[in-house]
């Protein structure tokens, strides 16, 4: 890590030192507010994640792919057929739905009892020929997505706020309260958590494990669709921008916890936070390195995460 | 007979620049026998210890970026007044200061990430690369960041002054990585064939019975890792100063999959595996390009053949093909003996 610090140095704060402290201060909730945010969208990404790890024991490589996913397909809908903005939105998250249930039957069904590593090089394999597929359609070329939002942001007071960014959270926020209401209040999220506590007995109490297996991992590449959708208009959509969020979103759980949703929801937003402050005030080309940073120190001194009791042997 | 294979497989290799004209594959034939060294580097870990490392370009990168600086030289501020720098060294000692610090850092990333196994030991090695390549692309001052490094000289062997010889043409090039690839070879072989080796094929095999019989899993995957990442950096560094430019992209993740797909492919935890895995990997592209598939299918081809290979054939080319040949040739001896014995001589 100490090699990170000339870099700190030489760029110097990104504050001058002329500025009063009011500015900072604002700068600060600026930054804040930015935060939150995005954390509203990692935390999606990691909820997918950590989701199917937890139940299936799968490390999902292609989840990126399907946030990447998501993001096409809003550029599909709305840019290409043109269709209207929030039914693109629903339409993107439904086929990212379908996309895993399709990934879950035709790959990973036939795995079952295989171990880890073995899924894991599946995984990797769909990773590779989906994001190939995306750059194949698509194209190199990135995508901007119009939103239906107005150009001029919000002002409250000292910060500024995008309309955009701001549905992103709201959505992103309703997203993460209905999965919590679905595995904590529906029955299939009651099987759901049995599968996670103990496969076999769910099994014998006739928990139909592999209908679990799917629901989860269309459920979880929803999540990822959904974050991919919304972040696509704010940004722009190009082929390997789902590698990006693949390694955040294991950054996010490995913070949490593997297998905690609350852990992958906290994790995400103390990503969103790293990053945007360190964007801030070390570097901006470091912004993307915060995460696996985090990881690395995460797994020195606290391997457990901060969420998780088991024993950290996948 | 596997003598007789062995001799004529060498004298094919020795003597290949001497019948064959075409540079273009002679340039492709060299790129893949150094990431058939890497690949042969993380069969160490992932064959022998078992040890699923998705980070294994850091090392390789590592290398190249050592190998490079020091043979160019370099001026950093470590603070804005502590500058620290180092004049232009020979290429050879260039190479064995990225051999050296790929080895050091293989320990240090040992030593932390032994303490997770499993998906938290994959996803710290793939993010020590991604730290790796974020300081490679950021840190300008010292790797000239998405500018790369460029004119990286060759290597050159002899006495400075008398007789010097200069590896800047292809064959001289081909053999250069014949004889690293035939060292690390060696080399593993001795470490894989040694006490520490069967130790390490133990704790593959069932890490707490290795334990319970005094083996000290750290210890020896440590060792496992520092030889691997050694052997990767050398790799590394021959290809800095094959192809004379280094930028970040040495660290992409895509590289790393390759490595796996080479090892899983030929058949992880056989000598043999990453050579055959290595070959059909690296000319495979070459043999697509033929039939003009452009470059994103071939990856989609790349992704489908590893998934089939998981499926098909979990093991490898190379144990199942010599299961067949045991079971051809010598009808007494049980199949799976012999696939056994292949894995884990």
């Amino acid at each position: 890590m100490h090699l990170l610090k000339p870099r700190y140095v030489s760029a110097g704060l990104s504050l001058p030192p002329s500025r009063d402290c009011g500015q900072r201060v604002d700068q600060l909730l600026q930054h804040t507010l930015n935060a939150l945010i995005l954390g509203g969208t990692y935390a999606l990404l990691g909820i997918g994640l950590t989701l199917i790890f937890g139940i299936m024991r799968v490390v999902n490589f292609t989840h990126g792919e399907l946030y990447a996913f998501g993001a096409y397909m809003m550029y599909l809908w709305v840019m290409l057929v043109g269709t209207n903005f929030y039914l693109a939105l629903v339409l993107a998250v439904a086929l990212g739905v379908l996309l895993g249930a399709a990934i879950e039957l035709l790959l990973l069904r036939r795995l079952k009892g295989a171990d880890i590593d073995t899924t894991m090089l599946v995984m990797i394999g769909a990773w590779i020929a989906l994001q190939n597929l995306e750059q194949f359609t698509w194209s190199g070329v990135a995508k901007s997505i119009s939103a239906p939002f107005p150009a001029a942001p919000l002002v409250l007071g000292p910060i500024s706020l995008s309309w955009n960014r701001l549905f992103v959270f709201v959505v992103a926020s309703v997203l993460i309260v209905a999965t919590y209401a679905l595995i904590n209040r529906s029955k299939l999220g009651k099987a759901m958590r049995a599968t996670f506590q103990d496969r076999e007995t769910a099994a014998l109490m006739g928990v139909a494990i592999d209908r679990i297996h799917t629901a989860t991992f269309a459920l979880g590449s929803g999540l990822a669709a959904a974050a991919g959708a919304l972040l696509g208009p704010v940004f722009v959509a190009y082929p390997s921008m789902g590698d990006l969020a693949s390694l955040k979103a294991f950054a996010i759980v490995i913070l949490g916890g593997l297998g905690s949703i609350p852990g992958a929801t906290a994790g995400g937003f103390i990503l969103a936070f790293m990053e945007e402050l360190g964007a801030g005030y070390i570097s901006s080309g470091f912004r993307d390195g915060m995460g696996f940073l985090l990881i690395i120190f995460i797994l020195i001194v606290k391997p457990t995460g901060l969420f998780a009791r088991r024993e950290r042997i996948g | 007979m596997k003598h007789a294979a062995t001799l004529v497989l060498l004298a094919v290799l020795l003597s290949l620049p001497l019948w064959m004209s075409n540079l273009y594959l002679l340039h492709i034939l060299i790129m893949t026998g150094i990431f058939i060294i890497a690949a042969m580097s993380l069969n160490l870990l992932l064959g022998f210890t078992g040890q699923l490392s998705l980070g294994h370009v850091a090392f390789f990168g590592i290398g190249a970026y050592t190998s490079s600086l020091v043979s160019l030289g370099f001026e950093v501020h470590l603070l804005p007044s502590w500058q620290v720098g180092l004049e232009a060294k020979p290429v050879w000692l260039a190479m064995l200061a990225a051999i050296l610090l790929a080895g050091l850092c293989g320990w240090v990333i040992g030593r932390v990430s032994f303490k997770v196994r499993g998906a938290y030991f994959v996803i710290v090695t793939v993010s020590f690369a991604e730290v790796v390549r974020l300081v490679a692309l950021n840190w300008v001052e010292l790797t000239q960041g998405p500018m790369a490094l460029n004119n990286i000289p060759v290597l050159r062997l002899g006495l400075p002054g008398s007789f010097e010889f200069a590896f800047l043409r292809k064959p001289a090039n081909y053999y250069l990585v014949l004889v690293v690839g035939a060292l690390a070879y060696l080399l593993i072989r001795r470490l894989v064939h040694s006490r520490a080796g069967r130790a390490m094929i133990a704790l593959r095999e069932n890490e707490a019975l290795a334990a319970s019989v005094g083996i000290d899993v750290t210890r020896y995957l440590v060792l496992a890792t520092l030889v691997s990442a050694g052997i990767a950096g050398a790799a590394g560094a021959l290809y800095a100063h094959y192809v004379r430019i280094v930028d970040p992209e040495v660290f992409s993740f895509i590289y790393t999959v390759t490595m796996v797909i080479m090892v899983i492919t030929g058949g992880k935890g056989t000598l043999a595996g990453p050579l055959v895995g290595g070959l059909i990997f690296g000319l495979l592209p070459e043999a697509l390009r033929a039939f003009s598939i452009p470059p994103e299918i071939q990856w989609v081809i790349y992704g489908a053949l590893m998934i089939l290979i998981v499926y098909f054939l979990p093991e490898g080319i190379v144990p199942a093909l010599s299961r067949w040949w045991r079971g051809r040739w010598q009808q007494g001896d049980p199949p799976q003996l012999a696939a056994r014995s292949e894995a884990a001589p």
